[in-house]
């Protein structure tokens, strides 16, 4: 699944997008695109003018109106072929991510009763059992059992992962493995309504809704092509005061060459390319309007764990108080360590071996093992020989060393002090009621994430970190992590207040999450991305679901949501620049012969009046399919600013629309003029 | 020649100093900061109680709209009632006789439209009476309608989240006394010394060299001479405009009428930026309306300088340039600077005959009127500046990867909707007016008509179609100058224009209004280093971008059939 498509076309992509772009030519279809839909328009009367010049000659000649009819109708079909193309690729997509559930069977359970059914006979509420070894039939919850299960087949990650009734890790997905244990599962979702059911029918256009912007920008492009429908019509009786007739042909050509089909063509395909890469990115989403308001976040809510830091903390530092060598402190360490299955335990084991001390230390033979308590708060070991070492939080070490009526040296207080302050965890050894010194856990930040908070600042989005450490611990990750604001000793209802008052300032939100008890926040929030391990809730209030459960995902909507906006954006300028190029093959070719002093205004010297209207629409065809692949790929965001943006942009789009076509208009004339 | 260039740079340098200090002084007058002109406030509180009006009730923009419409109308029936009935009517010292209805349809719609398209002659069919309190009434009116309806937008963009937008009446009693009265004043002033007729006589005597006797039109000129351009009306006591000797004596009255139809369009610029305390935003504004002036202007000076290719060919030296009808002591260069500002503000004053430039000078000045915002009319250009600020940032938002927004408010569908339709309405009443006009001309030369269609053009061929084209963009741009060459006065063009006039006024104004309004109530956006900042060159380049293709896409065509062929046949 993770293996991104590199070719944009695929055989039977195209095939199938050919078949659709014929089937799109139904005016019922079509009318929902009024660009697209006025070309047909007058496609159609091309058509009545060429089968009217088959006998007779004023409007020009048969072969000439013929191809003119032909190029409208190959701009239509271009227009509908891109619309095709980026459903096919995104019907793929889904497509292929819903073999992996197909019919498998399922060990329905009734009444305490196994029995073998088919996996698509499964509806919401059914309960089936998966062992070792079964592949999941369906979405569910678990109720009862642990699993480890292998997730690859739609993650793509190959580490298995722990699934368990109750909490927020109770969910599987249709299509993956169990690997051990046995578990049962309630089904969650009717058969043809899972999220990825919905992606596919959002895809199909069947139940594809413009998006707020999309509608703005056709009243804008409707606007356009009213401007030019005043244009052409009032040219009819300009023409006559002028004495110069005007074909039929050259009437539409004009009409067809200067309303922004370019844009209107591509319009709906951008906005499918939008949803078919988030769902690249491993991310279905419920609506294409989830994936447009992501371009226009204001503030990012991110959990600490996982998606600043890596995991857990881990130790990093060794330090003995005075007086104790520090190997001898290291090994008290390890030994207080060796039974602490904590990934802090083990990274305590870890720094000792490989790290700072390079030394290895063996379980003493009939050592008992003291686990950590809620009580004690600490953990360590006893070995026969009277050895008692001990680790543990600052308070519940120095209790007891006082109680042994030891004393704490102030020098390890400080230290303490200091740990905490870097942001760091303390965790005091004793050995024997006597301090030996402080082991410093630290978060480990992940590599490139500062880099990252840097681009999406740039990109104006506010980063936040939400953690359950204490405001220190908190303030000290995310300076070094560059978030800008952080909320700690978070309990769920602050991530929902946080994300109110961002939004009482106006601000879109985004966050991520996975828990019940962030359903309520998920569904308050702009943008909300359930991770697909996530609880049902969780997953029914987002408008999103990240199949990767990777919590830097939400960079990359971003991304891909500004992508949507300045596509269109970027090849709606080039449209209208394009009209100027052609204004000057048409305008002079459509007076030339009566007003011959407007020869002037030939300035691409084309050949004659009838081969520049031709290269004019064939250009004005010819640009939609070669712009499908910018459309389906979207234009690259570079995060140097809105002005700097628009510059950039402004040059490539704007002056590039005006330039290109001479260039390109220029060329097919001469290609034309070979055969007038 | 560069006496003459100074002499006109000297003249725009003027016009922007008076400008900023004026923009100044109109961002305190409605901040409602002390001002040097508070001692009109008795006047203005007894106009208050006197209409009944309380200026603290403020209103939405629905209720400004309801508000300037009805008082509009009212405006126009009684400038039709008082033009059809002027005969009788006091103050009629040379006895002229009523208006036909149409000419008084077309001229009531035209002085309150703030177009002031003279389909008439004052010295012959106005009265001092409709000069005075139709014309010159209507002069103050409809400027201080244009920036009461200027203020409404303004107001909009400065509050956060608010339907309550001023009151209009405060805005429309303030503009006169705070500003079209006072600056008008001063102007009438030096105007009347400068030998401008000030007198109620009625027509003077003169017995010439030769000894035929002369009938000289005088009346109270100075004073409607003054209004007529700081309110950008362009609508003259005499039919010959500033052209007239007794209309613009000199060099001096000249500059000082040049100076006052420009001051308040570029105060109005600056007057936003200290209102809204965004002097850079209204630093790019002015910025791109300068420079589209400017290529506008350059052309047209080029072409007039060096004079007429046809009359070179003929063997003729023109050293002071095209000189067939203008003034000798304004001189070409002059005269082309004139000719560029009276187009690009709703001006429409003359100080030479229009018809008689060369056909690139004629382009240009239809392109001023086609684009209708560099400068533009007294409040009405930048509210026409305002739509395209809409679309640009629609288009740039969009360019840079986020949902548009302009100071903090999102725009969406609806303000697309009525930003494309106000956008698309200039073209629409131009091009479908010149083409119903050709129509006719074409196909019905010989109607039975008081002007027949076949006599309505003084020139064949293209420089026809350019009056005809030139008359619709003057009528939809509200500026009210001729190409000459055109007989209007007549049914279909009286009717035509006026019906053009009006759509080219309210509509206009309407939009912006309405979409300031519809913003203002809008959720306030912060500003986030992804906003696209609207304070720049790069988006001042947007916004020239899109009004130059807009109008270069609309009205190419028409252009090309009139002045771009005759330019090119002149060769």
């Amino acid at each position: 699944m993770k293996s991104k498509q590199n070719t944009l076309f695929q055989g039977d992509q195209v095939k199938e997008a050919l078949k659709h772009a014929f089937v799109k030519l139904d005016p019922r279809v079509l009318v929902r695109n009024p660009v697209m839909f006025t070309v047909e328009i007058g496609t159609v009367v091309m058509l009545i003018v060429t089968i009217f010049s088959f006998t007779n000659n004023s409007q020009g000649s048969f072969g000439y109106n013929f191809t003119i009819f032909l190029v409208l109708l190959l701009t239509v079909l271009f227009a509908n072929f891109a619309e095709a193309i980026a459903e096919a690729r995104g019907k793929a997509q889904a497509e292929s991510l819903r073999k992996t559930r197909e019919e498998t069977p399922a060990r329905l359970l009734v009444d305490g009763k196994e029995s073998s059914v088919m996996s698509s006979s499964l509806r919401k509420g059914d309960i089936f059992l998966c062992e070792a070894g079964d592949t999941i039939p369906t979405d569910g919850e678990i109720i009862e059992g642990i699993a480890t299960i292998d997730e690859s087949a739609i993650t793509g990650e190959s580490a298995p992962v722990i699934r368990e009734a109750g909490g927020d890790k109770s969910s599987v997905t249709g299509g993956t493995k169990v690997l051990s244990d046995r578990i049962k599962v309630m089904v969650t979702t009717q058969p043809g309504e899972s999220f990825l059911d919905k992606m596919i029918a959002l895809v199909e256009g069947a139940s594809r809704q413009k998006t707020p912007n999309e509608i703005a920008l056709t009243i804008l492009l409707a606007g356009f092509t009213l401007i030019f429908v005043i244009v052409c019509v009032t040219l009819k009786p300009f023409g006559d005061y002028a004495n110069t007739p005007i074909t039929i042909a050259a009437f539409i050509s004009l009409f067809v060459c200067l309303i922004p089909t370019t844009i209107g063509g591509l319009l709906s395909a951008i906005g499918i390319a939008g949803m078919d890469r988030a769902l690249r990115a491993n991310v279905i989403t419920k609506s294409g309007k989830a994936v447009e308001t992501a371009g226009d976040l204001d503030t990012l809510l991110l959990d600490k764990t996982g998606t600043i830091t890596i995991g857990n903390r881990k130790a990093t530092h060794f330090w003995p108080v005075d007086g104790v060598k520090e190997n001898e402190f290291i090994k008290a360490c390890v030994l207080s360590s060796l039974a602490d299955e904590t990934p802090e335990g083990k990274s305590i084991v870890e720094l000792a071996e490989h790290g700072i001390g390079k030394l290895t230390v063996k379980v003493p033979d009939g050592a008992t093992f003291i686990k950590f308590t809620a009580e004690t708060r600490s953990s360590g070991l006893d070995t026969p020989d009277g050895l008692r070492v001990r680790k543990g939080a600052f308070d519940a070490i120095r209790n007891m060393v006082l109680k042994a009526g030891n004393p704490f040296p102030d020098s390890v207080e400080t230290r303490v002090k200091t740990v905490a302050s870097n942001g760091g965890t303390p965790l005091v050894v004793s050995q024997n009621e006597k301090v030996l010194g402080v082991i410093e856990l630290q978060d480990i930040i992940k590599t490139g994430i500062y880099e990252r908070f840097e681009r999406l600042r740039k990109m104006g989005v506010k980063t936040v970190m939400v953690t359950g450490d204490n405001p220190l611990t908190a303030k000290f990750i995310a300076d070094k992590a560059g978030v800008d604001d952080f909320i700690a000793e978070a309990k769920p209802e602050d991530k929902m207040n946080y994300i109110k008052k961002e939004q009482q300032g106006g601000k879109l939100v985004a966050m991520m999450g996975d828990g019940t008890n962030d359903a309520p926040a998920l569904a308050q929030a702009d943008v909300g991305v359930a991770m697909n391990s996530g609880t049902q809730a969780a997953k029914e209030a987002g408008n999103m679901v990240d199949l990767d459960n990777d919590p830097t995902k939400l960079i990359e909507i971003v991304e891909i949501g500004k992508q949507l906006l300045m596509t269109r954006g970027t090849l709606t300028t080039f449209s209208i620049a394009n009209d100027v190029a052609k204004y000057f093959a048409i305008v002079p070719a459509l007076f030339m012969v009566s007003i011959p002093s407007l020869k002037a205004l030939n300035i691409m010297d084309l050949h004659s009046p009838q081969s520049a209207i031709l290269s004019a629409v064939i250009f004005n065809a010819i640009i939609i399919p070669l712009l499908i692949p910018l459309a389906l790929r979207g234009v690259e965001y570079k995060p140097i600013g809105a002005s700097a943006l628009l510059r950039r942009n402004l040059l490539i789009y704007g002056f590039g629309g005006i330039l290109v076509p001479f260039i390109g208009i220029k060329l097919i004339d001469l290609l034309v003029a070979l055969f007038i | 020649m560069n006496t003459e260039l100074l002499g006109v740079i000297f003249t725009y340098l003027l016009t922007l100093a008076i400008a900023i200090v004026l923009g100044k002084h109109i961002a305190r007058v409605f901040k409602g900061e002390k001002n040097w002109l508070d001692f009109m406030s008795p006047v203005e509180r007894f106009i208050f109680r006197f209409s009944g009006i309380d200026t603290k009730r403020e209103m939405n923009w629905k209720q400004h709209l309801y508000a300037l419409l009805t008082i509009n109308s009212i405006w126009l029936i009684y400038a039709f009632v008082c033009l059809i009935s002027q005969a009788h009517l006091p103050l009629n010292p040379d006895g002229n006789p009523n208006q036909t209805p149409d000419l008084a349809f077309n001229t009531a719609i035209s002085f309150l439209t703030n177009t002031n398209m003279q389909d008439y002659s004052g010295e012959s069919l106005a009265t001092y009476f409709t000069q005075h309190f139709v014309f010159m009434f209507l002069h103050f009116a409809s400027a201080a309608t244009g920036i009461a309806a200027l203020l409404v937008v303004f107001r909009a963009l400065k509050d956060k989240v608010t339907d309550k937008l001023g009151n209009f009446w405060d805005y429309f009693v303030k503009s006169i006394t705070r500003i079209l009265l006072p600056i008008s004043f001063v102007i009438a002033v030096i105007l009347a010394f400068n030998g401008m007729p000030t007198s109620y006589k009625g027509k003077d005597t003169v017995i010439g060299m030769q000894g035929d006797t002369v009938h000289v039109s005088r009346g109270p000129v100075a004073a409607m001479v003054a209004i007529k351009h700081l309110g950008t009306n362009g609508g003259g006591w005499f039919g010959a405009n500033s052209a007239h000797p007794l209309e613009n004596p000199n060099y001096l009255t000249n500059t000082t009428e040049l100076v006052a139809q420009l001051i308040i369009p570029i105060a109005l610029v600056f007057a936003l930026g200290f209102y809204l305390n965004k002097k850079k935003f209204s630093y790019v504004i002015y910025g791109v309306m300068t420079v589209g002036t400017l290529l506008f202007l350059l052309p047209t000076i080029a072409a007039e300088v060096q004079g007429n290719p046809a009359i070179a060919k003929l063997g003729v030296s023109q050293t002071t340039g095209a000189m067939e009808g203008k003034e000798v002591r304004f001189g070409p260069l002059n005269t082309a600077y004139w000719c560029i500002m009276t187009t690009v503000t709703s001006t429409g004053s003359t100080n030479s005959m229009h018809d008689s430039a060369m056909p690139i000078s004629g382009a240009m000045m239809m392109m001023g009127m086609m684009v209708n915002a560099f400068y533009g009319g007294c409040g009405v250009g930048f509210l026409n500046f305002y739509i395209f600020i809409i679309i640009a940032v629609f288009i740039s938002g969009l360019m840079v990867g986020r949902t548009p927004e302009f100071f903090g408010r999102k725009i969406e569908a609806r303000e697309m909707k009525i930003a494309s339709l106000i956008a698309l309405l200039h073209p629409f009443i131009i091009l479908v007016g010149t083409a119903l006009s050709s129509y006719v001309l074409v196909h019905f030369p010989n109607a039975n008509w008081s002007v027949k269609p076949s006599a309505w053009l003084n020139n064949p061929g293209y420089h026809g179609f350019s009056e005809m084209l030139y008359q619709y963009s003057s009528a939809a741009a509200n500026n009210g100058s001729g190409f000459a060459g055109l007989t209007a006065n007549n049914l279909f063009w009286n009717i035509s224009t006026g019906i053009v006039m009006i759509l080219g006024r309210f509509l206009p104004i309407i939009g912006p209004v309405a979409i300031a309004g519809i913003l203002a109530n809008k959720k306030f956006v912060p500003e986030s280093a992804g906003t696209l900042k609207s304070d720049t060159s790069t988006f001042g380049i947007m916004i020239y971008a899109v009004i130059i293709i807009i109008a270069a896409l609309a009205f190419f065509p028409a252009l090309a059939l009139g002045p771009i062929a005759e330019h090119f046949s002149l060769k």
